[in-house]
């Protein structure tokens, strides 16, 4: 794969976000859990921002609001500080810490300094039922948003997870999924009877109902509890074709605790999803449940209703690894062409696993590329002529210029309306994704047509 | 409640009549505290952003220039360099090494690329740690590719936001002084600290033109490098927004000699009365120019009173909070709500002075509740304790209001709505009209009761957890 091929220089419009901001992410989905920030307070409110533009959910992320001279002497005293003040107000079950750049640069040791912070107020801790305290290095100079998301998911699993007894219970870790899919995935399982620990859980604490008192820490999330138990769980299920498994929470609990783990790609789409109910199948030992195996004859229905539509279509699409490589299976599997994959991280994974999901189609290639900005991606794409892009809001732009429909996936979605309940995952997101994409093409060709045909 | 405030911060909560007026502000934000503030880079990009034909180079680690792609409504009638965001994106090498390098290479290729009117280069926490020096790299790429090439000294943790505002004025004035002025009448004025948003600074200027002034320069909105090379030309500097760029207009002011005065487009009063200042200005010079001005507001006033008084007979004896960034917009904002009949019982900023809370403490009543540097504890224990109708701000304050089932008003940096001048007021009525006036307060907890619904959903047999 050619990354990148010019030398590399400046960045223009960022496919990617930074780190702690994963991290923040992946804590929020912890029950009880206060993603908290260690370096100055821009990057908490910047990141805070952002979040809430996509979700529209209140998004706390607290910050040791350091200074000046802290960054000449250390941040310690704002770290402790900071960690006293979100305990107190707060009443945090959980307190996951990331660093920012600044205090990953003048080298402050987090995780020093908590264990001083549990010595020192150890009394303290007590008289607020002892709250975990999860600690995680994100510096942004080395990896995006994704990276920081899945060391914050390990981070959790390594320093909370215990050897136990074994139990039935299955670890799976989605990914960063949406609010909906995590829903859609925890009935999936309840419907194979099996009783699964999904972390992190943001189904409720960043798409929660209406409320009279505003919730300090919102409610739900993976109770800390289970991911403690999380070492004597029967198996584990990890979404990501681009992981490996030295950076994951699946392969930590393989490696670490004995518990067998099925690496997975983010079930989207047909064969994604297939391969994700199947091993459902065999961890349960109990066939696919009639209502999805309905629903997934629904939608290879739907996939001949609507081939015609699609047929030979162009595709760029683009946002986290993983992401595109499952839509990009999904894609393929339909009869649209990806012409062009790319993502903004550098995971070194990504073509083997685009390769992968294409195999069985005798279709030519599309440009594969990480690394990547919206800069280049105008680039290669303007030659690649695509009928349609899919991936998040930042490619609208694109889309205006080349008038062509964007189908809105991922994250962030900040120019569309709930995009935090979009489904991606299993025969029902596949089914939904599959609409979006047919109904845009639809419209398109309705709006380009000299006629107003009703029937199309 | 009042547990949701931090011991710390009770000197930065003043409630109107409860005790005098005493109020502590201008601290750091407390660490742990989710405050609502950003940073010292985030007060330049604000300020210097609008500049449309310029490079905006964010040195620095991917986030902080990612965040900023194009999150604002400042809109330009020509070019729209502004509107991409660029960034050296520094990797682990260059931490180590120094990004000196990749900084000059970067503008190199990007000006060559873009071919701006200027570049501003913005550092980042992260660069001030490693000790790129900004200055001698932008002095190099200046003198290689004839044109003006300024550091913008932001790291984030030098203070907030106004110190950001700073660097950006600094920035600003080493443009100025360049320009030919020959063209330009004693007649004439500089708009500073409007930034455009949703087309608002057109706005501004069509009055000031039809005031008959000449308008040099939109120093911060829809801003042109040629217009501020040669902005110190201008008769007077009309600056608007409590801190962004008052300082430019002190060092204009003492380098060239150029007056200025403060004014607020927000609202029926202080959008009239700032007309009128600039009028009065210029009466030596222009006899009938205030003659014109009253023409105007009252061609204004006669066009929007009619809408305004509708939607005031629904909004009379509501409640609303406000908390902005600025405290000057606080000002005339508490002034916009009574003339639509409501009652402000919040008003707080993220980076008001002493005297701009001593000023607010007595133009709001009794009992209003005055915040520095607020948090959403806080911010949602006084929207509840107040049973507020409508909440002003920013899309960080939003999600607060709506789970509380408040009405809201974005009156911040990313609107989309015009809200300056007199159609601006009339704007803001009717968003503030629409949202207090939905019926979907009704259903939310705070007015339904938690209590009825989950009864009603037992009735029709939903699961009442
Ligand atoms: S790193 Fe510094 S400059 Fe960048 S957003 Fe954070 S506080 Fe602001
Ligand atoms: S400094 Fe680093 S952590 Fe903070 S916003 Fe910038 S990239 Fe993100």
């Amino acid at each position: 794969m050619k990354t990148n091929a010019a030398p590399y220089v400046s960045t223009t419009n960022a496919c990617k976000l930074c780190k702690p901001l994963g991290a923040c992410l992946a804590f929020r989905g912890i029950e009880g859990a206060v993603p908290y920030l260690h370096g100055s307070q821009g990057c908490a409110t910047y990141m805070r921002r952002y979040i809430i533009s996509h979700f529209r959910e209140p998004m706390d992320i607290a910050s040791s609001s350091l200074g000046e001279k802290h960054a000449v002497y250390g941040g310690g005293p704002n770290l402790k500080l900071g960690i006293r003040n979100v305990m107190t107000k707060y009443r945090a079950g959980l307190i996951g810490i990331a660093t920012t750049c600044l205090t990953e640069t003048i080298g402050d040791d987090v995780p020093g300094i908590v264990a001083e912070f549990k010595r020192e107020f150890s009394d303290l801790l007590n008289q607020h039922g002892d709250p975990e305290i999860v600690t995680v290095a994100t510096p942004s100079y080395s990896g995006s948003h994704m990276e920081g998301f899945h060391a914050a998911v390990k981070a959790s699993v390594k320093q909370l997870a215990q050897a136990g007894p074994k139990h039935q219970g299955v670890g799976l870790f989605p990914g960063f999924v949406s609010p909906a899919d995590i829903r859609y995935l925890k009935e999936v399982l309840d419907d194979f009877g099996i009783s699964a620990t999904i972390l992190p859980d943001i189904s409720l604490t960043l798409d929660g109902p209406a409320l009279d008192e505003y919730e300090k820490v919102p409610r739900g999330g993976t109770p800390v509890e289970e991911i403690k138990s999380l070492g004597g769980a029967k198996a584990a299920i990890e979404f990501g074709r681009t992981l490996s498994k030295n950076v994951t929470a699946g392969g930590l609990l393989e490696e670490e605790y004995d518990v067998p783990l099925h690496s997975l790609g983010t079930p989207i789409g047909l064969r994604e999803s297939d391969c994700f109910f199947s091993v459902l199948e065999e961890i349960s030992g109990r066939a696919i449940p009639e209502r999805h195996a309905l629903e997934r004859g629904r939608l290879i229905d739907s996939f001949v209703d609507g081939h015609k539509y699609v047929a030979g279509k162009r595709a760029v699409v683009y946002g986290e690894a993983d992401l595109v490589v499952g839509l990009t299976s999904f894609l393929a599997e339909i009869g649209i062409k990806p012409v062009l994959c790319a993502t903004g991280s550098r995971t070194g994974r990504f073509e083997q696993s685009i390769h992968a999901v294409l195999d069985e189609f005798d279709i030519e290639l599309p440009v594969i590329r990480d690394g990547m900005d919206f800069y280049e991606i105008a680039e290669e794409a303007e030659e690649l002529h695509p009928d349609l892009l899919v991936g998040n809001s930042k490619g609208y732009h694109l889309a205006r210029r080349w008038n062509v429909p964007l189908i809105r996936v991922g994250f962030p979605i900040h120019d569309r309306f709930g995009g935090h309940r979009t489904l991606h995952v299993g025969y029902r997101g596949a089914q939904s994704i599959f609409d979006s994409v047919v109904n845009a093409l639809i419209e398109r060709k309705q709006e380009q047509s000299p006629v107003g045909y009703t029937y199309i | 409640m009042k547990t949701a405030v931090f011991d710390e911060r009770k000197g930065q909560i003043h409630r109107k009549g409860e005790q005098p007026f005493q109020m502590t502000c201008d601290k750091d934000s407390l660490a742990g505290a989710v405050s609502q503030r950003a940073c010292v880079f985030c007060g330049s990009r604000v300020v210097l952003y609008p500049i449309a034909d310029a490079l905006h180079l964010v040195h620095g680690p991917i986030g902080c220039a990612a965040y900023t792609w194009d999150i604002r409504g400042a809109l330009s009638s020509g070019p729209a360099l502004h509107r991409l965001s660029f960034s050296t994106d520094l990797q682990e090498q260059d931490v180590i090494f120094g990004g000196e390098q990749k900084l000059e290479r970067a503008l190199l290729e990007l000006i060559e690329r873009h071919d701006p009117k200027a570049a501003f280069v913005y550092s980042t926490c992260i660069v001030g740690i490693i000790g790129d020096d900004l200055e001698a790299v932008c002095k190099r790429v200046s003198k290689e590719t004839g044109i003006p090439v300024l550091p913008v000294q932001s790291e984030g943790f030098k203070g907030n936001k106004r110190a950001g505002y700073n660097a950006a004025c600094k920035a600003m004035f080493s443009l100025m002084g360049t320009g030919d002025t020959s063209e330009i009448s004693r007649l004439s004025v500089n708009i500073l600290g409007d930034f455009n948003l949703a087309g608002e600074i057109w706005i501004i200027r069509e009055y000031f033109e039809r005031m008959g002034l000449q308008v040099v320069a939109n120093i911060t909105g829809d801003g042109r490098v040629a217009d501020i090379r040669r902005a110190h030309g201008a008769g007077l500097n009309v600056v608007q927004c409590s801190g962004s760029t008052m300082d430019l207009a002190h060092m204009m002011n003492e380098a060239y000699g150029t007056p200025f005065m403060r004014v607020s487009y927000f609202g029926v009063e202080d959008m009239a009365e700032s007309l009128y200042k600039v009028a009065r200005f210029f009466l030596e010079l222009d006899p009938e120019i205030l003659d014109r001005t009253k023409a105007l507001v009252k061609e204004e006033l006669d066009r929007m009173y009619p809408e305004l008084l509708r939607y005031r007979r629904d909004l009379e004896g509501k409640k609303a909070a406000i908390y902005v960034g600025g405290a000057f917009k606080a000002f005339s904002l508490v002034k916009a709500f009574r003339i639509i009949g409501m009652d402000v019982v919040l008003v707080g900023s993220q980076t008001g002075t002493e005297e701009d809370y001593r000023e607010l403490s007595e133009i709001t009543d009794e009992g209003t509740i005055i915040v520095d540097d607020s948090n959403p504890l806080e911010l949602s224990a006084f929207l509840q304790e107040k049973d507020v109708d409508i909440f002003v701000g920013g899309v960080k304050e939003r999600p607060i209001a709506f789970k509380l089932g408040v009405g809201f008003c974005d009156h911040n940096h990313e609107r989309k709505e015009a809200l300056e001048g007199f159609v601006g007021m009339v704007n803001f009525a009717r968003e503030v009209h629409a949202s207090v006036t939905s019926p979907v307060w009704r259903f939310v907890p705070r007015k339904a009761g938690k209590r009825e619904l989950l009864r009603n959903a037992d009735r029709r047999g939903g699961q009442a957890k």
